[in-house]
């Protein structure tokens, strides 16, 4: 959604409705808005949370509650991040957003989700809203990888998709003991696995930087063209509106015309270690 | 019943192969079946023998004194379950364990070696086809390495 950009910088007032603990050093806030209803959003953009008192950070939207306000899912990693990570029921936020370009709808192809670690976030919207209007789609597929089996986000949600007949659910982790029974590798490795028409194939792809190139390399391999490969692209966002320059990509204020860009566009610009 | 013949054209990483060499290589195959458990072959092993899925997962773990065995990777249908039988001194370096009922198709490696010696042409062939396998699971285990999802 476009925001006017001096409404852009001012946060309105939040409270924690409640709070979800999803790993140990992970929870999903429930953000409802003190006064007026939640602004309507796209699968795949962020809000820019902030713990008052100790600062803003960029979080994607990670689902809706039911038309009233924003899931978000924060680990702990730095300061405010910890901070907002260890509120409680009833305290208090800054929330500015709806920000950035989100995933496609990509109704009418063959949809392949492909998440690593609590890159799975900024995707659930975008699986959620497929496997709502299934008919929609052609073949989806959602391939999540994850450090260890204690390490799983979604855990339950995820059982729940792979119990249904009209999506193929694969997960796998990168280090385990012979007591799991699930797939050991990385989440690339299960690309050439997963039946598609890569030529009628979107893949949406939320990961750490590396994990998505190597994510890249597959799906080219598999025949996926460029263009119909999109990114979650994470970068230092600040102002969020297209001012500041620390999300600057290249050419791209990832803050406007990210974070979800198709591959595409910044192919060239993907591996420059510089930028 | 099929014969080994069919079975092997039927697999994607024989695909586009002529019939002299799918002949070669059927006469160093046989199909074989693992229950959930069993293992395929063990470190230390002589690499006499590797094994293509046709059906079935297998999990490759090394074993550390006091602790349970650690899996390093799962492979699925079509894919190759062995590299050790390609270079000297032709021992496995971890053990392999079907995770699920798994068919595969067993190939004699000294008897594949020996067609590959023999004849040149189909010893590139076979080195074309495995060497990407190969590649591919070095580039998947550095990713492993770089453990990308750890907390920075």
């Amino acid at each position: 959604m476009d925001m006017p950009r001096h409404n852009a910088l001012v946060p309105a007032p939040y409270r924690v409705g409640e709070v979800y603990r999803e790993l140990p050093d992970t929870v999903t806030l429930r953000l409802v808005p003190e006064s007026g209803g939640r602004p309507p959003y796209t699968p795949g953009q962020f809000n820019m949370l902030y713990a008052f008192g100790t600062g803003e950070i960029a979080i994607s939207i990670s689902g809706e509650d039911e038309g009233e306000g924003f899931l978000h899912t924060v680990r702990e990693v730095g300061a405010v991040s910890t901070a907002l990570a260890r509120l409680a029921v009833g305290a208090r936020v800054g929330l500015r957003g709806p920000f950035g370009a989100g995933w496609p709808t990509a109704e009418g192809s063959d949809v392949i989700f492909v998440a690593g670690g609590l890159g799975l976030a900024p995707l659930r919207p975008a699986i959620r809203r497929a496997l709502a209007r299934r008919s929609d789609y052609g073949r989806v597929a959602i391939l999540f990888g994850t450090r260890h089996p204690a390490e799983m986000l979604y855990r339950q949600e995820l059982e729940q998709w792979r119990q249904r007949l009209d999506v193929d659910v694969s997960v796998t982790v990168d280090h385990a003991d012979a007591l799991w029974h699930g797939n050991v590798g990385v989440v690339p490795a299960l690309i050439a696995r997963t039946v598609f028409d890569p030529k009628n194939a979107v893949a949406l792809v939320c990961g750490p930087e590396v994990m998505m190139r190597f994510t890249v390399s597959a799906l080219r391999e598999a025949g996926v063209p460029d263009g119909r490969v999109y990114l979650s692209m994470e970068r230092n966002m600040k102002c969020a509106a297209g001012l500041c320059g620390h999300c600057q990509f290249g050419p791209e204020f990832l803050c406007m015309t990210g974070p979800v860009m198709p591959f595409d566009r910044i192919a060239s610009l993907f591996a420059t270690r510089e930028i | 019943m099929k014969d080994l013949e069919s079975i092997l054209r039927e697999i994607p990483f024989f695909a586009g192969l002529d019939d002299k060499h799918v002949r070669l290589i059927a006469g160093c195959a046989r199909n074989c079946r693992f229950e959930t458990g069993e293992y395929l072959f063990h470190e230390g092993d002589p690499a006499s023998e590797f094994f293509l899925i046709r059906q079935g997962t297998v999990a490759l773990d090394v074993v550390a004194p006091g602790r349970q065995p650690i899996v390093f990777s799962t492979l699925a249908q079509g894919e190759v379950v062995g590299a050790s039988w390609l270079v000297s001194p032709y021992r496995w370096m971890f053990d392999a364990r079907a995770t699920t009922p798994t068919h595969a198709l067993g190939i004699d490696a000294g008897c594949l070696r020996r067609k590959c010696e023999e004849d040149h042409d189909f010893g590139y062939l076979m080195m074309k086809r495995f060497l990407p396998v190969f590649v591919k699971r070095l580039h998947a285990t550095r990713l492993q390495m770089f453990d990308v999802y750890r907390k920075n």
